[in-house]
């Protein structure tokens, strides 16, 4: 199983822990994504996601990379959802072990924030007034580096 | 003319109405690629698409070669 991967069944964050121990740890680091209920204003009904999955892995098990060799932890994974999931569902779990907590949570928090911002996964959300849409990322209007479509056909 | 192959996610799929297809193309370069396909299809929200070749980020300005798989990366919203 690689750093990062993607999972179409039930995630189980239980179970995931146990990627991560390590006898030479003494702390332990998780963050959980939920699919809420609501996004800008809608009620959110069930979602669904998407990935480009052969590069999604490459890049994730990058991000992964960086974090171990960043904040010098033991270990660390990243599991995202596919499909369609519903309100309360696991949509990303990340693990981090590290010999102290410090690091732990700011490979986490760097892996959970590089994950949203650079791994090509798109979400779909289903609203309650039946209406429908692909959501744009929260980091677009900031996002500055890598090539970017200008729209040089003008 | 070079063959390339296209595939597409998400808004771009839903949009084209495929996940994929072969094209022979004479677009030299990733950007002249999406300009073809653009003015075929009219995507929608163009700004700040990135683009892959082979499964690897590649530059707009990247050549194509024949055999080459292009992926327009629309914005992201994972986690």
């Amino acid at each position: 199983m690689s750093a990062f991967s993607f999972s179409r069944e039930t995630v189980d964050p239980v179970q995931l822990r146990s990627l991560v121990e390590d006898p030479g740890s003494g702390g332990y680091v998780a963050f959980e994504g939920w699919v809420r209920d609501n996004n800008e204003g809608q009620r959110v009904l069930r979602l669904e996601y998407e990935a480009y999955e052969a590069l999604g892995v490459k890049e994730g098990d990058r991000i992964v990379a960086e974090a171990v060799e960043r904040f010098a932890v033991t270990a660390a994974r990243c599991v995202h959802s596919l499909g369609e999931l519903q309100i309360g569902d696991l949509a990303v779990w990340v693990g981090v072990s590290s010999a102290h907590r410090d690091e732990a949570f700011a490979a986490c928090r760097y892996i959970i924030d590089e994950v949203k911002h650079r791994v090509p996964i798109w979400k779909k959300e289903h609203y309650v007034d039946g209406d429908s849409g692909w959501v744009n990322c929260e980091r677009c209007a900031e996002d500055d580096h890598g090539a970017h479509w200008d729209g040089h056909a003008g | 003319m070079p063959q390339i192959r296209v595939e597409y996610f998400a808004i771009l799929r839903e949009h084209v109405g495929k996940s994929a297809e072969n094209l022979d193309t004479s677009a030299t370069t990733a950007g002249a690629l999406f300009d073809e396909l653009d003015a075929r299809y009219e995507f929608p929200d163009t700004a700040r698409m990135k683009v892959a070749i082979n499964d690897e980020f590649s530059d707009w300005n990247a050549a194509l070669s024949d055999g080459d798989s292009v992926v327009f990366i629309p914005p992201v919203a994972g986690g």
